[in-house]
């Protein structure tokens, strides 16, 4: 080697050149060869980044994204078409009465610093999920739980105080997994779980980083993914270009629909629509002038043509919907047809009302793309009606958080609501809608009172029949989940019954 | 010089502490609450009770200014409300991104500005000159953003000579982090250069007409030494001063082209940071800055007196 006739520490300078000269050479040798075969390594980018790891301490969807069923599991999980599955628990009796359930839990599962879970661990995390001190961001779903018994380290009981039939469905969320004892204070930066994935690193601004777990529990799936990178792109065209680049292999939900169209000259990539559980609706302060009159909200209604507000504010893509509901729901009704699209009609309701020649109001609109673009489509509807709507655009979270939410000082907002079958909204007291039907909140009741799916769905569609007959809130459409990925990744979820990236079933094509 | 050093300092450190109690203030008396945005819209109020006692936002402005200055004295900058971690780090890791980035566009904005506006100066309203006014024009009036969405569209997604965006960190070698730093460095660098152009350009015009210039040609000089010896220097009062200012504008103020190339930036923490009303955080980021800007302005001003002789005998 030349480098042998330099004295030794320029010897070593150029070793040190050549040496990261190479190494840059191999790493953009990897870069620019991403499809070789037995490819398990993936880049996948989300628009939000999460704020801490947790989800059993704080409510921002992007932490269920990354942990959810990769790091953490449930007592059980929501599968990808809705539907309630075994997962720690791999089977359960609930008494006739409703009130009790008693779990038979996984044998052998350890969490990823080793820890064993059992039926202690397992009384442990939803204690810790219930209890006084406790700052889980869905602490309402254990509010039935009276007490829990460890009868033996395979067996759970839950006892409660009142019959819950979401009970198994709430097990399944985000917010329920089953943290450990020893790890469960730390979760917050350094999450430890028993599922498929075991956390790496966290590079905040930037990336997440995991990889497989090769002691995971469960033999029944193999996991094909050695790596995974989540990474945060918030700018919508910044994750076009990281797409089209090849810096990133999939977006799950890509931010921008205007610029889905430009995928599809790509032949590497494909694009799939599905549903998410996201209802865009327009809440009115029930108990405000003139909104605490139905036929002021009902003619607000008519005054909208939803498919316009989808074209304007969605391009095109999304569900129309006419309840607090989506088509992924089960029992899901299409309750468009109720109060449609009528100007005259409209018009006639407002006279019936007292308010012939219209009126003012403003709408809170949030900053995120919809919002506006939906408030000005609907701006325009209600000038044909004779109503003027003046937007102010609120800042989301922190001031719509603090005016909607907390003080309720609003006329209409505008808000994509993210949680899965949350109908029940509308019987909570207090919540910004004001809305308050007994007839209503006997059916929220009564859905808690039987475990019976079929049941469950048959009083869920009266439900949405009273809402969309009373909308305490304009129903306007379900988003569309709009993913963008490589052609040769399989098993990503296409539609989202939860908010979620679940990589137990994804691979790269052999 | 003593005695303006200890006047200097004197003024850092009350504006320092000034800044810091008004962003202390004006981010309490901002809408929003910490704990609700964490805990969603489903949380009932005991939750929001207990979290709120777990971060200490029960407890008055005052008591958790003073903890928090307290904690600042003693080096501990505090623990972020959302990512639960020490925000000291926080920054670090965020300036190990940006400080490189500023730099970069600080040396690209230089070497085109100043040959650029000395050339111009050199002839007035000649071809240099012209074209100077041209780009100085052209480049304030594009938005940095725009300009970073073209680089991209040209560079990465046509002839994928560049990383679109993100940052593969300085432990990935030299090479990958300037591949990922060249293009938002350039759409930052470009508006500061039109001004830069225009700075040098009038300074430089200035010193022309001096009498030790028109001394200098009388010598017999030539015009090129003239320019490059005698006026350029003797413009870098100016060009110091205006560089001084833009490298804390560069450093505050590269949220968008940060959030265009995704890369993780002391910017977007500190839009985070206020979106989340993470006060600590984002109280950490402002005193860092401010810092910045007071100890930027004190370097300019100590570096006119290394580069002006006279200025010196006035101290």
């Amino acid at each position: 080697m030349i480098t042998s006739l330099l004295p030794a520490p320029f010897t070593r300078l150029a070793h040190g050149i050549f040496l990261s000269a190479a190494l840059s050479v191999a790493m953009m040798a990897c870069a620019v060869m991403p499809a070789k075969a037995g490819k398990a390594a993936l880049n996948l980018a989300m628009s939000v980044e999460p704020t801490g790891l947790d989800p059993t301490i704080a409510a921002p969807v992007a932490i269920g994204q990354v942990t959810w069923q990769n790091i953490f599991e449930g007592l059980v999980s929501i599968d990808e078409v809705g539907k309630v599955r075994p997962q720690l628990a791999k089977s359960w009796e609930i008494s006739p009465d409703g009130l009790t359930y008693r779990f038979k839990l996984q044998t052998g599962v350890k969490f990823h610093d080793g820890e064993a879970f059992d039926s202690a661990t397992a009384k442990f995390a939803l204690e810790r999920a219930r209890g006084k001190d406790s700052v889980n961001p869905q602490k309402r779903f254990f509010a039935s739980i009276a007490s829990i018994d460890t009868p033996d380290p395979e067996t759970l009981v839950l006892r409660l105080s009142q019959p819950t039939g979401s009970l198994l469905y709430w097990l399944g969320w985000p917010a329920s997994v089953m943290v450990g004892p020893k790890s469960a204070a730390s979760d917050k930066t350094h999450p430890v779980g028993t599922g498929p994935f075991k956390f790496v690193n966290w590079a905040k601004g930037d990336k997440v980083e995991l990889a497989k777990n090769e002691a995971y529990w469960n033999s029944q799936v193999s996991v094909k993914l050695d790596k995974v990178t989540f990474r945060f792109i918030a700018d919508p065209q910044a994750q076009a270009a990281a797409l089209k680049a090849g810096d990133v292999d999939a977006i799950p939900e890509f931010a921008a629909p205007e610029l889905m169209s430009s995928f599809e000259g790509d032949r590497r990539l494909v694009t799939k629509i599905g549903n998410t559980e996201l209802k865009v609706v327009a809440g009115m302060n029930n108990s405000r002038k003139p909104f605490d009159d139905k036929r002021v909200r009902q003619a607000l209604m008519m005054a909208i043509d939803r498919q316009t507000v989808i074209d304007g504010a969605w391009s095109g893509l999304g569900t129309a919907i006419g309840s607090h509901y989506t088509p992924n729901d089960p029992g899901y009704q299409d309750m468009t047809g109720v109060l449609p699209y009528d100007p005259e009609k409209a018009k006639a309701l407002l006279a019936q009302a007292g308010y012939p020649n219209g009126f003012t109001f403003t709408i809170k609109s949030p900053q995120m793309a919809y919002a506006p673009r939906s408030a000005q489509v609907m701006q325009a509807m209600f000038a044909e009606i004779g109503v003027t709507m003046d937007i102010e655009p609120t800042e989301f979270p922190a001031k719509w958080v603090q005016d909607v939410m907390k003080d309720r000082a609003y006329e209409m907002t505008i808000v994509a609501h993210a949680e899965p079958m949350d109908i029940d909204i509308y019987s909570r007291d207090p919540y910004y809608f004001n809305y308050k039907n007994p007839v209503f909140n006997d059916l929220m009741k009564k859905v808690q009172e039987t475990t019976d799916p079929a049941l469950q769905s048959k009083i869920n569609v009266e439900a949405q029949k009273i809402l969309a007959e009373d909308v305490p809130a304009l129903y306007l459409f379900a988003m569309p989940k709009l993913g963008v990925w490589d052609k040769n990744l399989k098993g990503l979820w296409e539609n989202e019954p939860i908010p979620s990236n679940v990589l137990t079933n994804v691979a790269w094509k052999e | 010089m003593i005695a303006l050093l200890g006047r200097r300092f004197a003024g850092l450190i009350l504006t320092l502490a000034a800044v810091s109690f008004l962003v202390f203030a004006v981010m309490d008396l901002l809408p929003g609450d910490p704990a609700s945005i964490m805990l969603g819209t489903s949380a009932t109020p005991e939750t929001l009770a207990a979290l709120r006692h777990e971060l200490g936002l029960d407890q008055p402005l005052i008591l958790r200014y003073g903890q928090w200055l307290a904690g600042v004295f003693s080096g501990d900058l505090g623990q972020s409300y959302t990512y639960g971690v020490p925000v000291a780090g926080l920054i670090l890791e965020r300036l190990a991104v940006t400080l490189p980035l500023a730099l970069l566009a600080i040396l690209l904005s230089v070497v085109i500005a100043v040959p650029l506006g000395s050339f111009a100066a050199a002839r007035p309203n000649g071809i240099a000159d012209i074209m100077a006014t041209l780009f100085s024009q052209l480049s304030i009036a594009v938005p940095a953003f725009w300009v970073a969405l073209l680089l991209i569209i040209v560079f990465s997604t046509t002839l994928g000579l560049l990383p679109a965006g993100g940052f593969p960190g300085w432990n990935g070698g030299l090479w990958p982090a300037l591949q990922a730093l060249v293009m938002p460095a350039t759409a930052l660098a470009l508006p500061q250069a039109g001004v830069l152009t225009r700075v040098t350009r009038t300074a430089v015009l200035e010193t022309l007409h001096e009498d030790f210039t028109r001394t200098a040609l009388a010598k017999g000089l030539s015009g090129r030494a003239v320019l490059w010896r005698h006026a350029v220097p003797n413009a870098l009062v100016p060009i110091l001063t205006t560089l001084g200012l833009q490298f804390t504008f560069l450093v505050a103020g590269a949220v968008l082209v940060e959030n265009v190339f995704n890369l993780p930036g002391l910017g977007r923490l500190a839009y985070q940071a206020l979106s989340q009303r993470d006060i600590i955080a984002m109280q950490d980021v402002v005193l860092f800055l401010a810092a910045l800007v007071v100890i930027m302005n004190f370097l300019v001003e100590m570096s006119y007196l290394a580069i002006d002789p006279r200025l010196r005998r006035n101290v």
